[in-house]
């Protein structure tokens, strides 16, 4: 039996959705048949859920260039396609993004970048909000779900009315926090079309010339619609004034509420004539924004003398209520301008990092990796963590697919035509993103490098999403899984070897075998994530210990597994049995052989 | 009890695989079928197992923030005893904690790097201006009859702090537990609501 209230939520139609539910939710609504990208936190759970929708096409890319070039194909067919990535992902696809600003897009494009100020999940906290002024294209910048929802059916009507993509920017607070929505329901679809135009598509640079000139002439346009949109807010108050956008908004309105707010909504290109009307129009003007000073930069570049806050901003970092509230707080110390909203470093409190889970695969790979003294350029994703304490069998990670080229370069470098003690390891998932290209590298420039290919069947670290060597899609459909062998073979690499990561000793093998032949190597170690449903439903004995047998040594201790830990009265190990999936690494630790499977 | 005018702010936290985020999915939903404006935040990713997890959730007439701003948070929700004492400083002034005691050593622990705080309840009540309500969750879950309902039994401790209705919290939790779990979850909700504890504490905070 529904309660009462609960039949009025039904009524109302009102859902609690995190931004990227609503971004699902209003695309669905927005009409849009086509949408793709790569996973990456906080942007993964768009098409996630999106997939869940009816009549949408959604796709995983090998990576967030080709997601853009795919929807800008189907955006010329005339259909409404929506691209989701998070920001690093914007660097990829960067290319394609640059040009397509010139040739335009027939049906709505939208590019959802999602940002991660703080680096919850990533490798830096670029603001993508450049992006838009550096390739000249109109920013959505939504502060709640219900905002996701309205801006961004906002946003298909004026990408065609420009005939342009649009940049829709959330960021992880955004994307992750849940607030309540109203449901709405599926718009029209446009029919598919297709028209050759030889001077707007293709971009030959006497075409590029004619195009360059229309883009400027579309931003002219749009300079005049910002200045009246309903999706910049003016909220006057008290005459303190602040110029912001974006889930800061939320921030503004608990640390500052009596200031009167402009709030952008679409923060590209500025509506400078209600800029200068709002600063004209308050005793003191602020902008108050995160990471990068950009809408400061451009608000001081129209001759608005902006007010300094009592402690200047440092651009680094997510903002707080509490952090909006110390840059203005006179009384405070410049100090206790926090930046960030981190978990107290009391000392006394043992940290608890994120660590490899318990069975997971790359445990013995990098705890044999440390074994073998091996220098390891390493790559995103979970095996990152093989970088951090216990392990620390990790010497690089700099962005997708940075693995191959990084270790081909160092080696390179180090020792000319020799091998040296460097290995490349990469993710599956990562290397079908950028590690295909590199790996051709190092062939074509006759290099001896070892890449070691941790190949777990899924795209784990952003919650198990398929890719081209998953065998499934997106929506869950078999599909033709890559044969990473049979690629390194086409690549021009000669040894070519399988293994059971698990197996550590044939593992460890297999990989001074890598090292010792005359010529570039690829050693793919495979097992499925210990998290799947499909691995999880096995039922496996589980690790016993022997008390009598065990010294409390803590050689156990050292591939840093969750599921042992010591005893307080008797310092020796004791195992979690809900923990436990016993994939046996430790028994092969223990040198009183206290451990058994 | 408060006047809906204002913002009860609770933050949830634990480690990785405790069932945090599926407490508050349930803590929101019981929010919002009592009337309230409801906004959570949290940070999924690199914590799938094993990391320190929390998910901030407020509630009332109108919410603007997603985060609690610090040290405004009126109930702390542990889910394991050394994350409480990670995230007390959250507390606001005559704040609550529901904390479990149970404890998960981290790695840093296990290896040897740090020590595990084994007093930690004691820590979290050498303050005198909170109010610190400790439940042995893992005891009520397997009376319950799953270990893994240690979550919910600790929503039904934070319950008798909070002006839900019991239909709410009950509608709740059926709307988030999958069917074949649905009936031990109830039971260990209703094993952590009879423990008691509180009752109306947000007038004292």
């Amino acid at each position: 039996m529904a309660t009462r209230q609960e039949e009025r939520l039904i009524q109302e139609r009102k859902l609690l959705l995190s931004g990227n539910e609503a971004a699902a939710a209003a695309a669905w609504e927005a009409g849009v048949v086509y949408a793709t990208g790569y996973p990456g936190t906080p942007s993964t759970e768009i098409l996630e859920t999106l997939t869940t929708y009816p009549g949408v096409r959604c796709e995983w890319a090998p990576n967030e260039k080709v997601a853009l070039e795919v929807a800008a194909g189907a955006s010329l067919a005339g259909v409404r396609t929506l691209v989701a990535m998070k920001h690093v992902g914007l660097n990829v696809a960067a290319d394609p993004l640059m040009t397509l600003a010139y040739t335009g897009v027939c049906g709505g494009l939208v590019v959802i970048t999602a940002d991660d100020p703080s680096m919850h999940s990533s490798q830096n906290e670029q603001d993508n909000r450049n992006y838009a002024r550096f390739a000249k294209l109109p920013l959505f910048e939504p502060a709640d779900s219900s905002e996701v929802r309205s801006f961004l059916k906002e946003a298909y009507l004026l990408s065609e009315r420009y005939e342009l993509p649009v940049l829709f920017r959330m960021t992880t607070r955004l994307c992750h926090s849940k607030s309540v929505c109203q449901a709405g329901s599926r718009g029209e679809t446009k029919t598919p079309g297709y028209q050759k135009d030889f001077v707007r598509n293709v971009m030959v640079p006497a075409n590029a010339r004619v195009m360059r000139v229309k883009l400027e002439q579309k931003l002219g346009r749009l300079a005049g619609e910002v200045e009246s949109t309903g999706l910049n807010r003016l909220e006057r108050r008290g005459g303190t004034g602040i110029i912001t956008s974006g889930n800061v908004y939320n921030y503004v309105r608990e640390a500052l509420p009596k200031a009167s707010i402009l709030k952008l909504g679409i923060s590209w290109p500025l509506p400078r004539k209600a800029i200068r009307e709002f600063a004209a129009s308050v005793e003191r003007c602020y902008v108050v924004e995160e990471l990068d000073p950009f809408l400061e930069t451009e608000v001081r570049a129209l001759g608005i003398n902006l007010s300094e806050t009592p402690h200047p901003p440092s651009h680094i970092g997510e903002l707080s209520p509490e952090a909006v509230s110390a840059l203005f707080d006179e009384a405070s110390s410049p100090e206790a301008a926090p930046a960030a909203v981190e978990s107290p470093g009391t000392g006394e409190i043992a940290p608890r990092p994120p660590v490899l889970c318990p069975g997971c695969a790359h445990r013995g790979v990098f705890m044999t990796l440390k074994k073998m003294k091996l220098t390891v350029n390493g790559d995103i994703g979970c095996y990152t963590l093989g970088a951090l304490p216990p392990l620390e069998s990790m010497d690089t990670c700099l962005c997708m697919g940075a693995s191959i080229g990084m270790a081909y370069g160092l080696e390179r470098a180090l020792a000319g035509d020799n091998k040296t003690r460097v290995v490349a390891v990469i993710g599956d998932s990562t290397f079908l993103h950028s590690g295909i290209t590199p790996l051709l590298n190092i062939v074509y420039n006759g290099g001896r490098t070892t890449t070691i290919i941790l190949d777990n069947s899924t795209t784990a670290m952003t919650g198990h999403n398929e890719h081209p060597g998953s065998g499934r899609t997106l929506g869950g459909e078999p599909a033709p899984a890559l044969d990473y062998q049979a690629l390194a073979r086409a690549v021009g690499i000669r040894f070519v070897a399988t293994v059971d990561p698990y197996d550590v000793d044939l593992f460890r093998l297999t990989v001074e075998r890598a090292l010792e032949f005359d010529g570039p190597a690829v050693v793919v170690a495979r097992r499925p994530c210990v998290l799947l449903p499909q691995v999880r439903g096995t039922v496996k004995p589980k690790v016993r210990l022997d008390p009598e047998k065990c010294t409390g040594c803590g050689a156990c201790f050292r591939i840093g597994c969750p599921a042992l830990g010591q005893d307080e009265e008797t310092g020796k190990c004791r195992v979690n049995q809900a923990f436990c999936t016993g994939c046996g690494l430790c028994t092969t630790t223990c040198p009183c052989e206290a451990l058994e499977l | 009890m408060k006047a809906q005018e204002e913002v009860t702010n609770i933050l949830l936290v634990g480690v990785g695989g405790q069932g945090i985020i599926l407490a508050s999915e349930i803590l929101c939903a019981a929010a919002m079928q009592s009337g309230y404006d409801v906004k959570k935040s949290e940070v999924h990713g690199m914590s799938q197992r094993g990391g320190a997890v929390n998910s901030h959730v407020r509630f009332g007439k109108k919410v603007f923030s997603p985060l609690i701003p610090a040290g405004r948070t009126h109930i702390l929700v542990a889910m394991e005893k050394l994350e409480a004492l990670r995230w007390a400083h959250h507390l606001a002034p005559g704040g609550v904690i529901v904390v479990n005691d149970f404890r998960l050593d981290p790695v840093s622990v296990s290896s040897g790097k740090a020590s595990y705080a084994g007093d930690a309840v004691e820590r979290l009540r050498a303050a005198d201006d909170r109010r610190v309500i400790v439940a042995d969750g893992a005891a009520g879950a397997l009376e319950a009859g799953d270990l893994r309902t240690m979550n919910t039994l600790i929503l039904g401790v934070l319950s008798n702090c909070l002006p839900f209705a019991r239909k709410h919290w009950q509608a709740a939790i059926g709307a988030h537990v999958k069917k074949n779990m649905l009936e031990v979850n109830k039971r260990a909700f209703e094993t952590g609501r009879s423990l008691g504890g509180c009752v109306t504490p947000l007038e004292q905070a």
